[in-house]
């Protein structure tokens, strides 16, 4: 595929707000994750949760769009001066060839808990509810796009934990068929009781911090975050320090609905073709940020899908012993964070693992470094066996 | 301006059973009789998994099998495209009505279920097909959504793909804050070049400014208003046809997607088959 640019990306997780708060965090090994205070889950469980985003009402004319994960993107689209790179691009290509695709898994859900809380019996949900603007799987992207002042071809990818990934490969694509000439990727996944209840009901929500690939793992803690990238074709805008997106890889396990093929096939398959895209080869590839979500049956698979493509070599880790895993937006915090790996020449290692599973083989690291890297792997996979990788790299 | 090829379509709404019995309908030639619409069983599915699939799933597949099997393709060999205004409407009211209790435990098959690609999941399980899915949303445009990223797949892949878009209405209290009308489901399969079973050629381009969309037949145009996925039966009936025609879509309040639509000349295509 044809290179593109992240001409500008931002960020909120329980890390903190935009890059350098990230960066700081990732650096000294400061994880965001917190005895969970958000709903009253059976047992003790770690969350990431953002603080603040209660005082944070979308108001005058977005206040139909208020709900926590449009609060959320807003905060988001808010952080590192992303809104003024937004307009420029909006300026320079014009805003109808500006596109938006978004991902997300629960949307505003958060607000139809409540409404069905709220309600008498058998009664009606309140009459307050805007379900187009909260709850509906678009409304993410609905708000996005009129936020910006964006007029070009939009949609919401809705593909569990691998949304925010695929939402750069259908990004691309939109671009290479000449539909918009840039587009805003990324997206926002919230806490919310559907996710909490739902995972603990799978039995893999874990009882303190989650600890990926730790021999003691035993499950995920749910974070939240959003975050947006300004996808371009390289122009004079750009420099060396740029961040490109160089390949985009999905597949599919034909497995089941929610464990992962055990020998990765479709995380291997995802890769492969993320590199082939790129044009390039296991070799170049300088560190990988799994998706790695500290469930028993997950990281084996994806061990299996690294040792078997990369070897032992190459220096991986999971972030979500730092963020928890933010589901939907689990693929726009990975890309992020190779990005800033990239930028800031430091890979991220694993607080709360403590001794890596030996029955491993893939080079996972523990503690993170300062090493300059040019090329790094992003991977997301979901419920359904979506799995998809995207390659970014150093402009030069 | 983008060309491409229709080689099959399933079809499964309300007196809407497959699209075969559904095309003297679509044309005029027979009465439109509204019934519930009858999704049938997945023969492809597992027993368990034909036990927990959601109704969006049996729908999703019914559709793609007809589909496929009209286009002479094996669905595992197709990258697929799903695209729904809401997912399973059944399944996000039961889930929270139980959050919504006091008990609050939620089934672990509900809660797969409940996510937006579930059908794709489901469909992948059932024909094993490992390529590529995708699972979209754009709320009242999802139809229009789900063509744009069909017609973007098969302008950089070369590859003909499935493109399935269904919604299952919730029910009350939902309903009544999203009034989707019927259980409609669709499936086009596309191809960027002329093959044997293309009987349809397809020129769309994506057009900023608001214009006024296609409308329904009288009687199928408040199934068209109120049912997202239905927002493609002026294509379907087009299609149903056999005559040259243009095809105008709603896509986001600002914007609209123009097709034009020309039935495969009787001497055949004069392009080479793929």
């Amino acid at each position: 595929m044809s290179r593109l640019a992240l001409s500008d990306f931002a960020l909120v997780t329980c890390l903190g707000a935009g890059r350098a708060e990230t960066l700081a965090a990732l650096r000294t090994g400061r994880s965001g994750l917190a005895p969970c205070h958000f709903d009253t889950l059976p047992l003790d469980a770690y969350t990431g949760e953002i603080q603040g985003l209660e005082a944070l009402p979308l108001q005058g004319e977005w206040a139909g769009f208020d709900c926590r994960n449009n609060r959320l993107a807003a905060l988001a689209l808010a952080q590192d001066g992303f809104m003024d790179t937004v307009a420029a691009a909006r300026a320079r290509y014009g805003a109808t060839r500006v596109g938006v695709f978004v991902g997300t898994s629960t949307s505003g859900i958060l607000q139809t808990e409540a409404a069905y809380r709220h309600r008498g019996a058998d009664g009606p949900l309140p009459p307050s509810f805007d379900y187009a603007r909260t709850h509906n799987t678009y409304a993410l992207g609905h708000f996005v796009r009129d936020y910006l002042g964006l007029k070009g071809p939009a949609f919401a990818v809705s593909t569990a934990c691998a949304a925010t990934s695929k939402a750069f490969a259908s990004a691309a694509r939109m671009m290479a068929a000449g539909l918009c000439d840039a587009a805003i990727v990324g997206g926002a996944d919230t806490l919310c009781a559907t996710t909490l209840f739902g995972f603990h009901a799978l039995g893999v929500i874990a009882e303190g911090p989650c600890r990926p690939f730790d021999i003691a793992r035993n499950g995920i803690s749910i974070g939240e975050a959003a975050g947006f990238v300004l996808l371009e074709r390289p122009g004079a805008q750009h420099d060396s320090s740029t961040v490109l997106l160089l390949g985009t890889g999905e597949s599919s396990d034909a497995y089941h609905m929610s464990s992962p093929h055990p020998d990765g096939a479709g995380a291997r398959r995802a890769m492969a073709q993320a590199l082939a895209a790129a044009d390039l080869t296991p070799a170049d590839i300088d560190y990988i940020n799994l998706h790695g979500t500290a469930t028993l049956a997950g990281d084996a698979a994806e061990d299996q899908a690294i040792s078997r493509l990369f070897g032992n070599t190459v220096p991986c880790s999971s972030s979500k012993g730092f963020t928890g895993h933010t589901l939907g937006a689990s693929g726009i915090v990975g890309a992020a964070l190779c990005a800033l790996a990239i930028q800031h020449e430091f890979l991220p290692g694993s607080p709360h693992t403590k001794q890596i599973d030996p029955s491993f083989g893939s080079n996972y690291m523990l503690d993170g470094q300062p090493t300059r890297i040019s090329r790094a792997i992003s991977n997301s996979f979901g419920f359904g066996g979506v799995n998809c990788s995207l390659v970014l790299g150093r402009a030069s | 301006m983008t060309r491409f090829y229709i080689e099959g379509v399933g079809l499964c709404g309300p007196g809407l059973d497959g699209w075969e019995a559904s095309v003297p309908v679509l044309t005029g030639q027979v009465d439109y009789t509204p019934e519930p619409t009858n999704v049938p069983a997945c023969a492809r599915l597992p027993a368990n998994e034909r036990r927990r699939a959601p109704k969006t799933a049996k729908l999703a597949l019914a559709v793609s099998t007809e589909a496929c099997a009209g286009a002479g393709r094996d669905p595992a060999e197709l990258p697929a495209i799903f695209t729904s205004s809401g997912g399973d409407g059944e399944t996000i009211n039961d889930i929270l009505n139980i959050l919504a209790s006091s008990q609050r435990e939620l089934s672990p098959t509900k809660f797969h279920n409940s996510v937006h690609n579930a059908p794709a999941g489901y469909w992948s399980i059932a024909t094993g097909a490992r390529a590529a899915s995708t699972s979209l949303c754009a709320h009242d445009d999802s139809f229009a959504a789900g063509l744009l990223e069909a017609v973007t797949q098969m302008a950089t892949t070369g590859q003909a793909v499935a493109l399935i878009a269904y919604d299952v209405p919730y029910p009350a209290p939902l309903y009544a804050a999203r009034p989707v009308g019927a259980v409609f489901g669709v499936a086009l399969v596309l191809s960027p070049a002329p093959s044997a079973p293309s009987f349809a050629r397809l020129e769309l381009a994506l057009q900023p400014g608001g214009d006024t969309p296609s409308s329904a037949a009288p009687t199928l145009e408040a199934l068209r208003q109120t049912t997202p996925a239905a927002r493609s039966l002026p294509l379907l009936t087009a299609l149903a046809g056999g005559t040259a025609t243009g095809v105008t879509l709603d896509y986001l309040s600002d914007m609209v997607l123009k097709l034009n639509i020309t039935p495969r000349p009787p001497a055949g295509w004069p392009e080479p088959l793929a």
